[in-house]
């Protein structure tokens, strides 16, 4: 029978890959910003699971506002990505030192 | 195996496959693509939950909308991936280290026996006597209504921010200004000059 764990364990196992993600592709803004994507569904799913199980609706309003303001976020990171390669020419996190922090 | 749990396996192995094309994808462009195979299957195992409108909402506004902007970005920059790439290697032993480890520790909290709740045999909606939009629908807009109101700022904010950080004018292209077209006068566009007459020379030979 599936259980409440079955659910908890993909999200798990998403976070972890998308964890995995943003350390081996540190050089890439784009996967970056995919990666907080997938970090983002793989709470939806938790989010989801638990409404489903204890019958609680908060947690599905809860997902419907995740995917606002992560689409909000998506549009901004995408313009300034635009931006960036506009005025440097590279993506590459490594390249954008010119604040000296 | 009933048929829901067999639905999850199937639903769950491409998520996990496709979440890794998305991490591990040499172009930028399958990375995307494998994305959006990870959030259908996803909207897949939100149906099987029985939550229609998220399902649905992540397929229209996710696939349809975010990604084909992910997609539209990675298309236009003309991005070479080799330097990219660089410590690609370099970081695997590490990060699988860290990642098996994170991922041990959240299977043995869930492992617990108190996640072992079966899945209750009617929705909660259809228990209420509603659809799951309804039920998600009255409860947005009376307990949530606020929250819902600060989202739409919020995404109102983010077109005009976008639109804002892309908007170039670059000096020397023509465009039309239409307050300009406007508010032309006469004395601008026409120019009366006057011209001597000369005399007729029919009477000469």
């Amino acid at each position: 029978m599936i259980t409440l764990g079955h659910f908890l364990a993909l999200g798990a196992v998403l976070f972890c890959i998308s964890v995995a993600g943003i350390f081996i592709n540190r050089k890439n803004v784009i996967v970056l910003l995919m990666c907080i994507e997938l970090m983002l569904l793989a709470v939806n799913i938790n989010f989801v699971a638990f409404s489903r199980f204890l019958g609680d609706v908060s947690g599905q309003i809860f997902v419907f506002f995740i995917l606002t303001v992560a689409a909000a976020e998506a549009a901004i990171g995408l313009a300034i990505l635009v931006t960036l390669f506009r005025n440097t020419r590279t993506i590459n996190v490594a390249e954008l030192d010119s604040l000296k922090g | 195996m009933s048929y829901e749990l067999a639905a999850f396996w199937a639903f769950a192995t491409v998520t996990v496959v496709a979440a890794l094309g998305v991490i591990l994808a040499r172009n930028p462009v399958h990375a995307v693509l494998s994305l959006v195979l990870a959030f259908f299957s996803t909207a897949c195992l939100w149906l099987l939950l029985q939550a229609e409108f998220l399902g649905v909402v992540l397929v229209l506004v996710y696939i349809g909308a975010v990604m084909v902007l992910f997609l539209f970005v990675v298309m236009m920059l003309d991005i070479n991936t080799t330097p990219l790439r660089e410590g690609f290697v370099g970081y695997l032993p590490l990060t699988g280290a860290v990642v098996v480890v994170m991922a041990a520790e959240m299977v043995i909290l869930i492992g617990s026996k108190r996640f072992e709740v079966t899945l209750p045999a009617s929705d909660p909606a259809a228990a209420l006597g509603k659809s799951n939009i309804q039920w998600i629908g009255e409860t947005l807009f009376s307990k949530y209504i606020l929250p819902f109101e600060i989202a739409a700022v919020i995404l109102t904010v983010a077109l005009i921010v976008a639109v804002m950080l892309t908007l170039r004018r670059r000096p020397g292209t023509k465009h039309q200004d239409a307050s300009r077209q406007v508010a032309v006068k006469r004395d601008d566009r026409v120019r009366l000059v006057k011209v001597a007459s000369e005399p007729r020379q029919e009477d000469k030979p």
